[in-house]
């Protein structure tokens, strides 16, 4: 197959294993563009996109304008702060009125969960989502899972443990479903109060022992503390919660074997991950940044290409 | 002729058995045209043949290059490479010269993106030096609308800009091109319909013998 099986990547819950295999093959094929002395190709030279952010983001907006921009399509930046949504404007209106310019396709972040889902039952256009809530985060997912194919050699069997604040974040879910579908072995590891009481249905162990958490995984793959979005206290401190469930190298060294880092950013460095881990060769953050760039391209190739 | 005909003669009398044709004279006649016209194929090239004309690539090769140091060869994908080994393989013996060689894959440069009703798949670029001022040869197996070349050298100009650009083929399918595209290096022209398609085998690829082939489009 050389299609999608879906017209929007809303989250990785509703496309199959064989439709990520088809944007890893391509990603591969988009890398190899991106080391090229000219990084652009003009596939998506008569598309033009919106980029439509109803939160703040700097690497998620950053790399899908360049892959954007490196497929040749046309791009229209736009963010809610500066915007008539705050004369009040519903969601379906602002994005309607852009689509009447003629975008072919939308890529939207949004605070609420399911954002994208309602607005695909509206619009015409190709969507893309680029986080909704604590809900979904599927190019991180993807770009997460193509790292550690590139880093491991392959998915398949693979132990990933998920470290942090599971409760609040759409990269632990799009990345559950993401390496399940491709056939790894998921753990989830965190304070109890961060944990969703029901996480354990989805088929991932639960561990409350960071390090026995490090100790079973080959990948770990740690999320910020997300306290923009903790109205009350999920625990006492910053401090304590980097006491319990920091990473730093030490811990690194006690385990027999060498794991893989990972972190989506942005990084709070001393809280849930030490600067020592974060900059060490154990570490390929920076390398989940790049590889963001070529997954997106082939994101947004493969969904123009569907008809 | 016989060959042909026989394997199809027992499908014809399994559909009897399921019932989904009548028996009659007629019909059997009329079936067995069919199918045979269906299959029919016309050997353009054999083993032999082919490898006359990829020794005779090499020495035109030869002729025009020199020493070759400022020459390097291009594979257009997905069909491209396996025609460019062969040559790079036979160069090597026959002038001790390694020439550098890459493959080059113009799916992403193509101009019938979102034209098509499933897009085509990518393959694998390898074009581990800059062109800047060489001299490229481009090799495919078989030239038919220039559609794609003409997208190759678009994807070629990332990799720099060459001092001069050549076509060699396999096979060029006479009256065909969509686009002025015309090469410097022909291994045979055939005639063709639109309704017929060049078929490229090669023994690496898991056929009994190298053999190209026009067949009728099912």
């Amino acid at each position: 197959m050389s299609q999608l099986s879906t017209r929007h990547l809303l989250g990785i819950k509703d496309i199959t294993s064989e439709d990520i295999r088809l944007i890893f093959e391509t990603a591969d094929n988009f890398k190899e563009v991106l080391n090229r002395p000219i990084k652009k190709v003009p596939s998506l030279r008569d598309i033009t996109i919106a980029n439509i952010f109803f939160e703040n983001s700097t690497r998620t907006r950053l790399s899908f304008e360049l892959a954007e921009k490196r497929l040749s399509a046309d791009v229209v930046n736009f963010s809610s702060s500066t915007s008539s949504v705050k004369k009040g404007e519903t969601l379906t209106d602002t994005v309607n009125n852009i689509l009447s310019m003629k975008v072919d396709m939308v890529v939207m972040r949004h605070s609420s969960p399911g954002a994208p889902h309602f607005l695909s039952k509206n619009i015409s256009a190709n969507i893309v989502n680029a986080g909704d809530g604590t809900h979904e985060h599927p190019t991180q997912a993807l770009l997460d899972a193509f790292s550690i194919r590139e880093k491991l050699g392959d998915v398949m069997g693979k132990k990933v443990a998920i470290i942090g604040d599971i409760l609040h974040s759409r990269v632990a879910l799009s990345n559950i479903f993401c390496l399940q579908k491709l056939g790894a072995e998921v753990m989830v590891c965190g304070p109890t109060t961060l944990i969703p009481k029901h996480i354990a249905s989805l088929g991932v162990k639960v561990e409350m022992d960071v390090k026995k958490a490090l100790q079973w995984c080959d990948v770990a793959n740690i999320l910020r503390i997300q306290l923009e979005r903790q109205q009350i206290k999920y625990f006492p401190s910053l401090r304590e919660y980097s006491l319990y469930f920091g990473v730093n190298k030490k811990m690194l060294d006690q385990l027999d074997k060498e794991i893989v880092i990972m972190h989506p950013g942005p990084i709070n460095r001393g809280v849930e991950l030490n600067s020592d881990v974060a900059d060490s060769e154990h570490s390929i953050i920076l390398q989940q940044v790049e590889n963001g760039v070529a997954v997106r391209m082939a994101v947004l190739y493969l969904l123009a290409g569907v008809r | 002729m016989v060959i042909f005909i026989t394997p199809r003669i027992s499908i014809y009398f399994k559909n009897i058995a399921r019932q989904q044709y009548l028996p009659s004279f007629l019909h059997f006649y009329f079936y067995i045209c069919n199918q045979s016209r269906a299959m029919q194929k016309r050997l353009v090239l054999d083993q032999k043949q082919i490898a006359i004309i990829l020794k005779r690539f090499c020495h035109q090769l030869i002729e025009n290059h020199d020493t070759f140091e400022n020459t390097v060869l291009l594979g257009l994908q997905p069909r491209g490479p396996i025609v460019l080994d062969k040559i790079a393989k036979t160069l090597a013996e026959l002038t001790g010269f390694k020439v550098p060689f890459g493959y080059l894959d113009a799916t992403f440069h193509r101009d019938d993106f979102r034209r098509r009703d499933f897009p085509l798949k990518a393959n694998e670029t390898k074009i581990d030096f800059l062109i800047e001022g060489k001299e490229v040869v481009l090799i495919d197996d078989v030239l038919y609308k220039g559609r794609s070349v003409r997208a190759a050298l678009d994807a070629m100009i990332a990799f720099g800009r060459p001092q001069k650009v050549e076509l060699m083929v396999l096979v060029d399918r006479k009256y065909t091109r969509d686009y002025p595209i015309m090469p410097d290096y022909v291994g045979v022209k055939v005639n063709t319909l639109e309704s017929q398609y060049v078929s490229v085998e090669w023994a690496e690829k898991g056929f009994d013998k190298d053999a190209i082939w026009i067949i009728e489009k099912p």
